[in-house]
């Protein structure tokens, strides 16, 4: 599966971004091989919607489901239209961390 | 005295930072000035987030008018979900995911471009209402403000709607309350006046904001002097800079107990303290001859 992740640098070592709108960078990580895509927030500097933005962006990337630390009521409204599932990461440490979770079925739901 | 001419005067009080007594000082500032001219003075609350003159100046409201922007509706039948409409809106307003063309109303700024693009005229515009305007009397005072309405995050609309409605009055003296900090509810409110008075407190806070808010009236060459609100003793970063910057102290008002306690009460300043009101007559002549 095609996961969107949210992260502070563009590797599979960076830290997660809690963030949505505002995060650094999205990683489009394949969930089985671990291949990614690092592409940098193009809203991280608009001065408004910017969660909406990321919203539309990750959409174009067609990830199977969306994952970060939360999603602005904005943001959410937008994924939900692009029918993308949306998770929360909680206090995974790691992008593999997270993907393991994911895996297994352990993160929550948006 | 200043003479009755046909150059309006328009005097707008401004600060940076919030609570530094912009209301109390542009409020006081009218009642003073108003029985020493012969001219037509209006009173303009610009503060559309937070209007609070009224509970100074006590005016009639006698008029109001709706203040609305024109947002975008998609026919979801004709859009062909191109996205050039979201492409196109500099506010992420309008959002193109899957099959579904998305409106955030809130984030909206009107200007019309996602109709214009629009290449299966899907799109068509709506009024929405932001706010009101109102206008009235306060004794010998034109008074008329903006309100927004409580969620609305757009003041700058409102703020323009309201100078142009008031137009038509053709006051000879315009006293525009702006509302706090710098952004753009700010620089519309203050855009095309004569004199700007910079109330600010003597602390680091207030100083911080009084220069960004210097800055922003010299952006827009816009001649300033400073008001220093609850003084108590001399700040001198403040003083320094005023001196540097040649911009002049029009005046100093005290920290004391009985002014808090008045303005508490819905007094003004003038009120409290009588003698004042020569003080701010005074500060009236100083700039009508710094901005000759």
């Amino acid at each position: 599966m095609k996961i969107a992740l949210t992260t502070t640098a563009p590797n599979l070592e960076a830290q997660l971004d809690p963030r949505f709108g505002r995060c650094a960078y999205v990683l489009i990580v394949d969930s089985e091989t671990l291949e990614f895509k690092a592409h940098p927030n193009p809203a991280l500097n608009s001065s408004g919607g910017a969660g909406i933005r990321m919203a539309q962006f990750v959409s174009d990337l067609k990830p199977d489901a969306v994952i970060s630390g939360d999603f602005g009521p904005n943001a959410a409204s937008a994924l939900q239209s692009a029918h993308l599932p949306m998770y929360l990461f909680g206090d995974s440490q790691s992008v593999k961390d997270v993907i393991e979770r994911f895996k297994s079925g352990k993160l929550t739901k948006v | 005295m200043r003479m009755a001419n046909n150059n309006p005067l328009k005097i707008a009080v401004a600060s940076g930072k919030g609570g530094t007594g912009k209301t109390t000082i542009a409020t006081s500032f009218a009642l003073s000035i108003i029985n020493d001219i012969s001219e037509s003075l209006l009173f303009l609350d610009c503060d559309v987030e937070a209007p609070n003159a009224h509970l100074f100046l006590k005016p009639q409201l006698t008029e109001e008018k709706p203040v609305e922007i024109l947002i975008p509706e998609v026919n979801e039948s004709l859009c062909t979900h191109c996205g050039e409409c979201a492409k196109v809106c500099q506010f992420q307003a309008i959002a193109v995911l899957g099959n579904k063309t998305l409106v955030f109303p809130q984030l909206c700024h009107g200007c019309g471009s996602c109709t214009m693009i629009c290449p299966a005229n899907a799109i068509q515009e709506i009024p929405k209402s932001i706010g009101v305007l109102q206008k009235g009397t306060a004794g010998e005072i034109k008074f008329a403000r903006g309100v927004m309405d409580i969620g609305e995050p757009m003041a700058v609309p409102i703020i323009r709607q309201l100078k142009k409605w008031v137009a038509p009055l053709e006051p000879q003296i315009t006293i525009i309350d702006s509302p706090p900090g710098t952004s753009c509810p700010v620089v519309e409110s203050i855009r095309g006046s004569d004199f700007l008075i910079l109330v600010t407190e003597p602390t680091p806070f207030g100083f911080h904001d009084l220069k960004l808010a210097h800055q922003v009236a010299k952006d827009l060459q816009i001649p300033a002097g400073v008001i220093i609100n609850r003084e108590n003793g001399a700040f001198s970063e403040l003083e320094d800079y005023c001196k540097e910057e040649n911009l002049p102290i029009l005046m100093r008002v005290p920290f004391r107990r009985n002014i808090a306690e008045g303005i508490a009460k819905g007094r003004n300043l003038i009120e409290i303290l009588p003698e004042m009101s020569a003080s701010f007559q005074n500060i009236y002549h100083q700039i009508t001859t710094l901005v000759k």
